[in-house]
């Protein structure tokens, strides 16, 4: 039973790590595709069909570069820097059921590492933690662009959290649960969050936007004013693990939005799916349905870097502080006047 | 138990290494280990939602505005200001006046008063949420209106004076 549910662990892990690699590494790709796509040109062909090797031959490149740490550095933090970015982004995943139980080999297995009864709050931890490895890494290259990106980072990092917050407060009191387990098992077939809480999910849509420092808000690293932000002084490895640990973020907020507003494994008329298929294979069609979820979520990543320019700093603080966070708070109390009144009838 | 001891050995040794290292970016960065490992002493004590307001807010929110201070004044380099003799006397005997205090306090604590071990459900998040708002809505209530009001309060403080400014 103890080996058992040792392996069973083991193995979700170690399926959900290399799943984790595979997505950014082809995140990559998609990007220059996507970009390709929107303007009209090509993109990656030459290695492989349809650029297809493209990732490997990037990372191939990446890790047979020069390393170079700036005689003015700090060398400790800045090797520190990207690792911890790295190390963060793959935090999130861990409470993220990917799917509802499935019956395997004769055992019961829910497909989610771990489910802690505070997971909501986890998952927030862990993007607010997410800041450190670029303020760490903007302040080690002793290199003014770099510092400012880091400024740039934490202040950003810490306006859209409040928000986030906000509009995850809203959320909790639809669903009275802090649980991921939970909030999927509630948006059973078609009882989807994001139908109950639009503006929420459009308050959180923006927030993961800013907290996975992407355009419109990709301020921190912002190459025509400040070069290349908290990179400007990477190169090699440490500059592919900045790249990484961002299409990381980009993959894990995308499972969050899927499961918290967008039902995750669930899609309507799965009950007679799942009749049909049995709950071996009825779950793992679940499963698909999360991924093309997900995929959609970071296709819309990209779609937005392609079409929207970036903020200037003054309006991003702006939106963050003037729009989203009175629109937050009006959206928790409109919420809880309805529940009231639902209650009551 | 064994593993309290490893996590408390932890924290008193991350929390040195805050006052005896000279830069203070690196001061910064062993108190936000100090505060990891206090959210560890939290899941311990089965105290789930400690531990991870603990995580969002001191090691999330607080410590980056530290962090974001410190890295705005640009203190790069390895030196501290040298201060006088008088303030450190004075600051010995304060630093000995707090140690004397919270000892004193914690001779008067009784142990046995302490009813939450390690297998309390208190923590978590549904019972805390019930005590907080039956119990001690009024308390919970007015430290809420302290906080507010500090925040008012250094919002004003920090604001610039228009007339002073245009005239």
């Amino acid at each position: 039973m103890e080996t058992a549910f040792l392996i069973e662990k083991t193995a979700l892990v170690l399926v959900l790590f290399i799943l984790t690699l595979t997505i950014a590494a082809y995140s990559t790709w998609a990007e220059r595709k996507v970009a390709a796509w929107l303007q009209d040109r090509v993109g990656p062909n030459r290695a492989g069909i349809f650029g297809l090797l493209q990732p490997l031959a990037d990372g191939g490149k990446m890790f047979f570069k020069e390393e170079i740490i700036p005689s003015g550095a700090n060398k400790y933090l800045f090797v520190a820097g990207p690792s911890l970015a790295l190390l963060v982004s793959f935090l999130g995943s861990a409470v993220l059921p990917f799917g509802d139980t499935i019956e395997i080999f004769g055992r019961t297995v829910p497909l989610q590492v771990t489910d802690i009864n505070v997971g909501v709050l986890y998952i927030f931890g862990v993007v607010s933690l997410g800041v450190y490895g670029i303020m760490i890494g903007g302040w080690a290259s002793n290199n003014k662009y770099s510092l400012m990106g880091a400024i740039r980072g934490a202040s950003q990092n810490i306006s859209y959290e409040i928000a986030m917050g906000l509009s995850i407060i809203a959320l909790l009191l639809v669903t009275n649960s802090l649980s991921f387990k939970e909030i999927a098992a509630q948006q059973h077939g078609w009882h989807w969050n994001v139908l109950v809480q639009p503006l929420g999910f459009l308050i959180f849509l923006v927030c993961a936007f800013a907290e996975t420092n992407r355009v419109p808000f990709d301020l921190p690293e912002c190459e025509t004013e400040l070069i290349g932000g908290y990179q400007t002084e990477y190169s090699a490895f440490k500059m592919g693990a900045y790249m990484f640990a961002e299409y990381i973020n980009m993959f894990v907020s995308s499972a969050v939005m899927a499961v918290l507003y967008f039902g995750g494994y669930n899609y309507p008329g799965m009950d007679a799916v799942n009749a049909m298929l049995g709950p071996t294979w009825g779950p793992l069609v679940g499963v698909a349905v999360m991924f093309i979820k997900i995929i959609a979520f970071i296709f819309f990543f990209m779609w937005v870097r392609w079409t929207v320019p970036r903020f200037r700093y003054d309006q991003l603080m702006d939106l963050g502080w003037k729009v989203l966070i009175p629109l937050a708070i009006a959206n928790i109390v409109i919420t809880a006047i309805v529940i009231t009144v639902v209650d009551k009838l | 138990m064994s593993l309290f001891y490893l996590v408390a050995f932890l924290s008193i040794l991350f929390s040195l290494l805050v006052i005896f290292t000279k830069n203070p970016v690196h001061s910064v960065l062993y108190l936000i280990a100090t505060f990891f490992t206090f959210t560890i002493h939290y899941i311990l004590l089965n105290a789930q939602f400690l531990a991870v307001v603990n995580f969002i807010v001191y090691m999330g929110a607080i410590m980056v505005l530290f962090l974001f201070v410190l890295m705005l004044m640009n203190l790069n380099k390895d030196t501290e200001p040298v201060k006088s003799n008088l303030i450190k006397i004075i600051g010995v005997i304060a630093g000995g006046a707090l140690l004397v205090t919270l000892v004193g306090a914690s001779k008067a604590l009784q142990t046995s008063a302490v009813s939450a071990g390690p297998n309390s459900e208190i923590g978590l998040v549904e019972n805390l949420g019930k005590v907080l708002f039956n119990e001690f809505l009024l308390p919970f209530e007015l430290s809420s209106l302290l906080l507010l009001s500090a925040l008012v309060g250094a919002i004003l403080l920090a604001r610039k004076d228009k007339k002073t400014q245009n005239g």
